[in-house]
């Protein structure tokens, strides 16, 4: 992988990380491909990818569209007061991808902080983006969160680790 | 402090239309409630699809009692103290898995068979001659005495006061009938994991809201608006994807709530949604009706098909869902906190789309990440404060209240009406105070 790529790469996940912390969700969503998918597997890194078990979310385009739009609302009442969130990252690392494809995999250890109020949320975990080269720049196929402690006992988590 | 010692004291914060904020706020209350509530009601331990295997075992909490369900050798199932007869150490420390022929404690390795009975201690020869054969110490693990399995969904009653398992449920039963009759083999098993929220909430303002229909329209608006918004410009017969037919429907007028109809039965149970609700509109499967159909007979098939409630309620613990096939189960942490579980269900012999609609609907609804429960949480969470407000200690329950309703066993209500939440108090009193001394 020439240095140049990797560059560009880890500049994508620092980017879109910062576009969710700014609450730039629509720009956000649309560095997903048409395709795209935003999913917090039950069981972390654990889990297969075969359907068999359930996630804390697991989106479409067309649900995150509607995360986001609810957000909007000034009727989204768990909104008074709002959320904010911050995303702490690792240096990420490509774990699949070469030059004369267009996929790329990459993992990315996190800190996660949501507060709202009083409240403070913290959740770890790592990230594993796949992405592809398009003519318009990177999209995201997938963006899979795996958390630390996906089975315990959450409360309420608003925004997007 | 003690202001809650004699029935009276009880049976005053719950009036014919009313109750006190203290049921939801004191903290004595709370203890009284797991000293004497939840010993003497029935409450849901877990599915029996859980434990398998002889030796496989379910951890897991009830009013404060740490509780191992157990798979027997001979295929029954027992349910005892998670507590080593020496001194006291959980045999088990993980939610689940398998102990193999027995249990052996992790502080002196002192072992017991399933069924809890003493089966070896290290350093025997030291015992000779003492009393321990003839104490608690000397019998094992305790076994709880009062448990069924009803068409593999396991309760347990702590206390030897209350009524027995069918006197209680009655035909609140016809809940999990419905539920388990839409398997043409009559069978289920829980798969895809369990969504666990900590809400910091009383668990009886959870268990109301279970039963409101007036909300979702104020409370929901946010979601729904966003899910209109989305979908509109789609034509009328436009196939909509899974989370669209789920999530629409939570936007329902007033008079739709009110025309799904309720019933409720004696002990606090409650069916929401008896003529319809908002999971009647999910799309049907021909080959599976007639599988069904098959199995029961076209008659009870659709009366199976047909009855899509709301919400079913089994008092205290449990809230079903025959369509999608999914449950509710609550339990009480402290007076402001409750543990909430989603668990989804995979219909033997049923298409894999059912369980997809668990899963998805569990997801979308009940999750940590819901965009639908978000603003019930924040709405529960805003109660539980706005009560420590003075100059009304009273929370209103008085819509529909008719004084012919008393002495009306099973009743069947509007929709809208809020007798399905007195009938919960109602219940609560009766098991508050029933073993109480005066
Ligand atoms: S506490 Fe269990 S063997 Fe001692
Ligand atoms: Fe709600």
């Amino acid at each position: 992988m020439d240095a140049q790529t990797e560059r560009r790469l880890f500049d994508f996940i620092a980017h879109e990380a910062r576009l969710l912390d700014a609450q730039r969700f629509d720009e956000w969503l649309a560095l997903f491909a048409d395709n795209g998918r935003y999913w917090v597997p039950l069981r972390g890194g654990a889990q297969a990818d075969d359907g068999s078990h359930n996630a804390l979310a697991d989106e479409d385009r067309l649900l995150l569209a509607l995360r986001i739009e609810r957000l909007k609302s000034p009727r989204a009442h768990s909104q008074h007061p709002p959320s904010s969130c911050q995303h702490i990252l690792q240096q990420p690392a490509l774990v699949h991808g070469d030059a004369r494809t267009p996929h790329y995999e990459l993992r990315t250890p996190f800190v996660y902080i949501e507060v709202r109020g009083e409240r403070q949320l913290m959740l770890a975990g790592c990230y594993r983006h796949r992405l592809i080269d398009r003519p318009g720049g990177l999209r995201i196929e997938l963006k899979r969160v795996d958390l630390l402690n996906p089975g315990a006992t959450l409360p309420a988590i608003q925004l997007f680790p | 402090m003690t202001r809650f010692r004699r029935r009276a004291d009880i049976a005053a914060l719950v009036q014919d239309d009313r109750v006190h904020r203290d049921v939801y706020l004191n903290e004595e209350l709370f203890a009284l409630e797991q000293q004497h509530f939840f010993a003497n009601t029935w409450s849901y331990l877990g599915h029996a699809s859980q434990v398998p295997a002889a030796g496989d075992y379910l951890a897991v909490e009830i009013a404060g009692r740490p509780l191992l369900m157990v798979r027997q050798g001979d295929g029954g199932i027992r349910v005892l103290y998670n507590r080593c007869a020496h001194k006291g150490s959980k045999l088990v420390s993980d939610d689940c898995g398998s102990t193999g022929k027995f249990f052996r404690c992790p502080y002196h390795a002192w072992t017991y068979r399933l069924d809890g009975a003493p089966l070896a201690i290290p350093l025997k020869s030291g015992y000779e001659g003492t009393r321990l054969k003839d104490c608690e110490s000397g019998r094992g693990m305790v076994a709880l005495k009062h448990v069924v399995a009803y068409r593999d969904f396991v309760f347990v009653k702590i206390g030897d006061a209350g009524p027995d398992f069918e006197s209680y449920f009655g035909d609140a039963l016809g809940a999990i009938d419905n539920l388990v009759d839409r398997s043409p083999v009559g069978r289920l098993r829980i798969e895809g994991g369990v969504l666990r929220n900590v809400i910091h909430c009383n668990w009886k303002m959870y268990l109301e809201n279970i039963n409101d229909t007036v909300h979702p329209m104020s409370t929901h608006e946010s979601a729904t608006q966003a899910a209109n918004a989305l979908w509109q410009g789609q034509p009328a017969d436009a196939p909509k994807p899974m989370a669209m037919e789920q999530i629409l429907p939570f936007g329902a007028g007033y008079d739709f709530f009110d025309r799904m109809g309720g019933r409720i039965y004696p002990n606090g149970h409650s069916v929401l949604g008896i003529n319809f609700s908002i999971h009647s509109g999910y799309a049907q499967m021909r080959d599976y009706e007639q599988a069904l159909s098959d199995a029961h007979g076209v008659e009870r098939a659709a009366e199976i098909l047909q009855r899509s409630p709301q919400n079913s309620v089994c008092f205290p613990s449990l809230a079903l869902k025959g369509s999608p096939q999914a449950f509710r189960v609550i339990r009480p942490l402290a007076a402001d906190r409750t543990l909430i579980e989603a668990w989804s269900l995979r219909v033997e012999g049923a298409p894999a789309l059912l369980f997809e609609r668990s899963m998805t609907y569990n997801r979308l609804v009940f999750s940590p990440m819901s965009v639908v429960a978000h603003d019930d949480v924040h709405l529960f969470e805003n109660m539980q404060e706005g009560l420590r407000g003075e100059g009304n200690d009273w929370v209103s329950l008085h819509r529909g209240f008719d004084p012919a309703e008393f002495g009306q066993t099973t009743l069947e209500v509007n929709g809208t009406n809020e007798i399905l939440m007195r009938n919960q108090f109602r219940a609560w009193v009766k098991f508050m105070t029933l073993s109480m001394q005066d």
